[in-house]
């Protein structure tokens, strides 16, 4: 693990970054987001969005968690950015500006826990079908509910 | 039942302009020319590509949310139906996460197999896409070479984990069983008949006119796009770029392999089958090295808290019974946490995000599946080209419906 690159993202984004697993975590509030990421990129030379999920932590506030994790094609460094947004605001700012992977991945988060990307101006479904009700990885979406395009014949 | 029953197409592109010429073409979602389950909204103007829309999803089946309610173990099969090309690169990438986040340390001899059978499957995978790519341009007999090639792979397979597509063999902490007798041998034959075969590739399409003219500077992605668009593996290394996780940070037993990282010029069509074609010959290398240097030993590691006791003493022993009881119903306990840990899969970064909160169940899977991160760099790939190239673009991406749609 390289040490003076947590001291370096630390002192650069003025937050204190964690170890987990040997990659360096930056926790930051949703504000944050849009220059954080502009600094990782341009200063740390994260040039790719490898992956944009969420984590639905029911019963806690702020309920939800948004991860992302960066890859440097220069260094091979990687970075995980975490953000936590309420239930009765979930916004965090698209990246789409940035990457253009964000696109899809924010998509399919988007889809899946209800978190909005102010900025993203294509959030269609993309993994579910247009007409679908509620958030399935949420964790208050029950796993049993089926929602049918086509009525069950009566066997 | 009375509710209108949503049309996917409904929402697609709206022609940009009112000119007569343009005009919108549906492809897909079940479509003969595209392997996978995928739908492809085009602007034409005449055959030229002005637009594309790709839409996936039909083949998802919630393998996250599902996670959720199993056992660390019993989620394995669910992981092997991603990419079912090469389910055991899944199955590794998965217990090697698990692996990291409880600390554990595999045993050489698994450390070995497992990657030996990581790059067996990575043939298998590159030879399909290789085959479909050509039976889409209509090398018939390309396609059947490689087909039988493939098959001689999955029976082999078959041998060892007792299925041809779908395997489970990953275990956390090991592998479900070791290698039968006579398995290297009939290794070493088919090895040979990947040589003829592939060689007979080479002879009918390398310098084949159609196959260029069709290939070449076709679906062209440069470094900085593929950079842009988060795309990983044999796409990206198409570009020009080395990257490699398997040589960049080596995981398994990478690290005393001897091979290299093959790389394309222009990206294009015909870029991403050398690369793929090449990519193939070194994991046949690299097979080769890890059957000389395979460690005898056991393939378990000897951890109560995710092996199983052997069976007779689960038969005779009750602190074994219970052992096995509890890793059965309540799971092996994964200490608290989160990890993202990564593989090279066949198509890319294979990447297991779990989130754990001590339980014997996961609180959070998630996958990041090359397929569903090189859908979203497809469009530009097909923008500007011809309508007939969408086909061979599209099945030069290698896109795996299980693993994109997940």
């Amino acid at each position: 693990m390289d040490a003076p690159l947590v001291e370096r993202i630390g002192s650069s984004l003025g937050v204190e970054v964690g170890v987990s697993h040997g990659m360096p975590v930056v926790q930051i509030a949703p504000g944050q987001l849009l220059d954080a990421v502009r600094v990782l990129r341009e200063q740390f030379g994260f040039d790719m969005l490898l992956d944009v999920t969420a984590v639905d932590w029911l019963g806690q506030e702020p309920r939800f968690e948004v991860v992302w994790h960066f890859f440097s094609a220069g260094t091979q460094a990687r970075v995980r950015v975490k953000v936590r947004v309420p239930e009765s605001e979930p916004v965090v700012a698209s990246l789409t500006s940035l990457y253009g992977s964000a696109a899809f991945m924010e998509r399919e988060c988007h889809e899946m826990y209800g978190v909005r990307f102010a900025g993203n101006a294509d959030l269609r479904p993309i993994l579910l079908y247009e007409g679908f009700v509620g958030h399935p990885l949420r964790k208050d979406y029950p796993k049993e509910r089926e929602q049918p395009l086509i009525p069950y014949r009566d066997a | 039942m009375d509710k209108p029953i949503p049309n996917p197409v409904r929402s697609a592109l709206q022609p940009s302009s009112e000119d007569d010429s343009r005009v919108i073409v549906n492809i897909g979602p079940s479509h003969p020319a595209t392997h996978g389950t995928v739908q492809i909204i085009t602007e034409l103007d005449g055959e030229k590509v002005l637009r594309a829309d790709v839409h996936c999803g039909y083949l998802h089946r919630g393998f996250e949310k599902e996670c959720e309610a199993h056992t660390w173990h019993n989620l394995i099969p669910y992981v092997d139906r991603l990419n079912y090309c090469s389910a055991l690169i899944n199955d590794f990438a998965y217990c090697g996460a698990v692996e990291q986040m409880m600390g554990i340390e595999v045993t050489p001899r698994t450390r070995m197999l497992r990657t030996l059978l990581s790059e067996y499957s990575r043939i298998a995978d590159h030879v399909t896409c290789v085959a479909a790519g050509l039976m889409e341009l209509g090398a018939m007999t390309a396609f059947l070479y490689l087909m039988t090639l493939r098959d001689y792979i999955y029976e082999h397979l078959a041998d060892v984990t007792g299925a041809r597509v779908t395997y489970s063999y990953g275990r956390i902490g090991g592998l479900a069983r070791d290698l039968p007798e006579g398995w290297l041998k009939r290794l070493e034959e088919i090895l040979d008949e990947y040589e003829t075969y592939i060689g007979r590739i080479h002879g009918l399409v390398d310098r084949n006119r159609i196959f260029i003219d069709r290939m070449r500077h076709v679906g062209v992605l440069t470094p900085a796009q593929a950079i842009n668009y988060g795309v990983t593996g044999p796409m990206l290394r198409s570009t020009g770029l080395a990257r490699d996780i398997r040589k960049d940070t080596p995981y398994l037993a990478y690290a005393d392999l001897d091979f290299e990282v093959p790389t394309g010029i222009l990206g294009d069509n015909y870029d991403r089958y050398v690369v793929r074609m090449r990519e193939m010959d070194e994991s046949v290398h690299m097979i080769r090295q890890c059957v000389d240097l395979l460690p005898a030993g056991p393939i378990n590691v000897d951890d109560p808290r995710v092996s199983f006791p052997d069976k007779g003493l689960v038969y005779n022993e009750i602190e074994s019974l219970i052992n096995h009881f509890k890793l059965v119903i309540d799971g092996p306990r994964v200490p608290a946490g989160e990890t993202y840990y990564s593989q090279e899969g066949a198509n890319g970064e294979l990447g297991f995000y779990i989130v754990s909160t001590g339980e014997g169940m996961p609180y959070r899977v998630h996958c990041r599946a090359p397929s569903f991160i090189h859908m979203g760099v497809t469009h530009v790939m097909l923008e500007g080209g011809q309508l007939a190239d969408v086909v061979p673009t599209f099945g030069s991406v290698n896109m795996i419906g299980g693993e994109c749609d997940r």
